[in-house]
């Protein structure tokens, strides 16, 4: 029990570098991106190119660092792919749901249309990667570690859990104390008076996107070191990261993060009763559950 | 010497319907001009349209001279001119210092000196300028406010209806600050409900009505015109 706790928190951690990212999009342009999800697979997949393709053609070595299973290579892939799937957010921003807001349209209109983007970031990654279930590292057994009380972990998800502290702590000061993000949260308060204040709203919406991809690719690498990577691995997050936003209360990015590992641990503790695959169920009715008893979120006040 | 003019303004939210028709309103450097009128007389749409939130359908907005007309509200705060909205005027999940930093927004320079002419002038902000602004009561949620609005040590600050919502003794506070502020040499434009007390402290008032000018006098020469106190002013 109270592994499958430990385990919960590290995919709980994972959940919540997509649910912030979702919330953060959320809060500045009161947008639901069913194509979250998908930006996570892109990251993953994207490592998996620069990992397996680039980094061997440029020669950098293929050895792990002790015993985690992945060396050099997937250290500057990490960053390259929260880079790229930055300005893949922003693209889909620039290209599509910014024209759609601008027009004025409907939330359902551009709930679907970013439905339609998860479509089609999934198709191409099928057809470039295939169907089939991918690893960072085929074959390898990743030894545990043995904690205290009889807790087994391995090196990797200790790292993960690092790695995820490090981001939401740099996200953290960077929203607090530089003037873009105190930008950011003041716009995510009141969009008309920022702009009233002088603020480039449409730049912090850019800076938006950025850091929402960036953090998604680091969620997507993470899983994938973790479990394996697969075409839908987004989709199957779309339930998590939405169950974590809403009951951290959207657009509260500490909420998300607290959202995640909730649900995280929620998931994974689920198994010692039902299938794992009921995991997703467990999320669901997690999401149903807070939208009846308190739709606001844990976080949420009197608005 | 005339800071800002807007001259002719025929604006409204949509295309088909104007809020404002043919409306001309001066505002000499360093005086305090206040608008008065029922309410749905265009009073606030006029400031939104000063400040380019909203774009005229005809007319023109200057400053000092300079064609404004069209320009976006950043642009506006960059050229001098700074605006308080009636409602939803301050970041409630931010600080009272970082609802004054984010007037500075645009501020390259280094404004520590400007922050402390604000806390000097509000004073109990300061003493609360770690609190969320979310938290603070309606007086000192509409000082936070003027107070972001003053970072950019505007030549033109656009007031709408400082005083709504006010009790009683917190509307005579702001206003003694709003004529504070005046002192500094800012030349102010404010829309008021309250129309004896805007008329008071203003060298000048304009009297609308459905979206069009009805009169304009000195203030002191629009409170003590009958048909005015009759209509506008409660008897």
């Amino acid at each position: 029990m109270l592994e499958l706790t430990v385990y919960g928190i590290v995919f709980g951690s994972i959940i919540s570098l997509g649910a912030i990212g979702l919330s953060l999009v959320y809060g500045i342009i009161r947008f639901a991106n069913f194509a979250h999800g998908d930006l996570m697979s892109t990251g993953a997949y994207v490592a998996l190119f620069m990992v397996t393709v680039v980094l061997g053609w440029m020669g950098i070595p293929d050895t792990n660092f002790g015993s985690l299973s992945f060396g050099w290579r997937m250290l500057i892939a990490l960053p390259v792919s929260m880079f790229v799937v930055a300005w893949v957010a922003i693209a889909l921003d620039r290209i599509l749901y910014r024209k759609l807001r601008v027009k004025g349209s409907h939330v359902g209109i551009m709930a679907m249309s970013s439905l339609g983007a998860a479509f089609i970031i999934r198709m191409i990654i099928l057809i470039v990667w295939g169907a089939d279930s991918l690893f960072y590292r085929p074959g390898i057994l990743r030894p545990a570690l043995e904690l205290p009380v009889g807790i087994k972990i391995r090196p990797d998800q200790i790292l993960i859990l690092v790695m995820v502290f490090v981001l939401v702590a740099l996200l953290h000061l960077f929203l607090q104390k530089t003037k873009l993000g105190k930008a950011m949260r003041a716009t995510s308060d009141n969009m008309e008076l920022a702009l009233v204040s002088g603020i480039d709203t449409e730049r912090v919406i850019i800076w938006t996107w950025g850091i929402g991809g960036a953090l998604a690719a680091a969620g997507g690498i993470l899983y994938g070191i973790d479990v394996q990577l697969h075409p839908y691995m987004g989709w199957n997050f779309l339930i998590p990261l939405f169950a974590a936003t809403i009951l951290g209360t959207i657009g509260n990015i500490y909420g998300a993060l607290v959202g995640g590992l909730v649900i995280g641990i929620a998931q994974q503790v689920s198994t010692a009763f039902l299938m794992p695959t009921y995991k997703p169920a467990v999320a669901f009715l997690f999401m149903i559950l807070i939208l009846l008893v308190r739709p606001k979120g844990i976080f949420g006040g009197k608005d | 010497m005339i800071i800002l003019e807007a001259k002719n303004i025929t604006a409204g939210y949509t295309t088909e319907v104007n809020i404002l028709t043919d409306v001309n309103v001066r505002l000499e450097s360093g005086q305090i001009v206040s608008v008065i009128g029922p309410n749905g007389a265009g009073k606030s749409t006029l400031l939104k349209t000063i400040f380019g939130i909203l774009k005229p359908a005809n007319g023109k907005i200057s400053l000092k001279n300079e064609d404004i007309t069209g320009l976006r509200p950043n642009k506006v705060a960059q050229k001098g001119i700074s605006y308080v909205p009636q409602v939803d005027n301050v970041f409630p999940s931010l600080t009272i210092q970082e609802n004054l930093e984010m007037g500075a927004f645009i501020r390259e320079d280094d404004y520590s000196q400007r922050l402390n002419e604000i806390y000097e002038l509000f004073p109990i902000l300061g003493e609360r300028r770690k609190q969320k602004a979310g938290q603070l009561s309606g007086g000192q949620r509409q000082m936070v406010a003027m107070g972001r609005a003053l970072m950019l040590d505007p030549q033109v600050l656009l007031l709408d209806e400082p005083s709504a919502g006010l009790a009683p003794n917190l509307v005579e506070m702001i206003f003694e600050k709003i004529i504070d502020i005046n002192k500094t040499g800012v030349s102010m434009i404010i829309v008021e409900q309250n129309a004896r007390e805007a008329l008071k402290m203003a060298d000048h008032g304009y009297v609308l009505a459905m979206g069009r000018n009805v009169l304009d006098d000195s203030g002191e020469a629009l409170l003590a015109n009958e048909e005015v106190g009759r209509l506008y002013l409660g008897g």
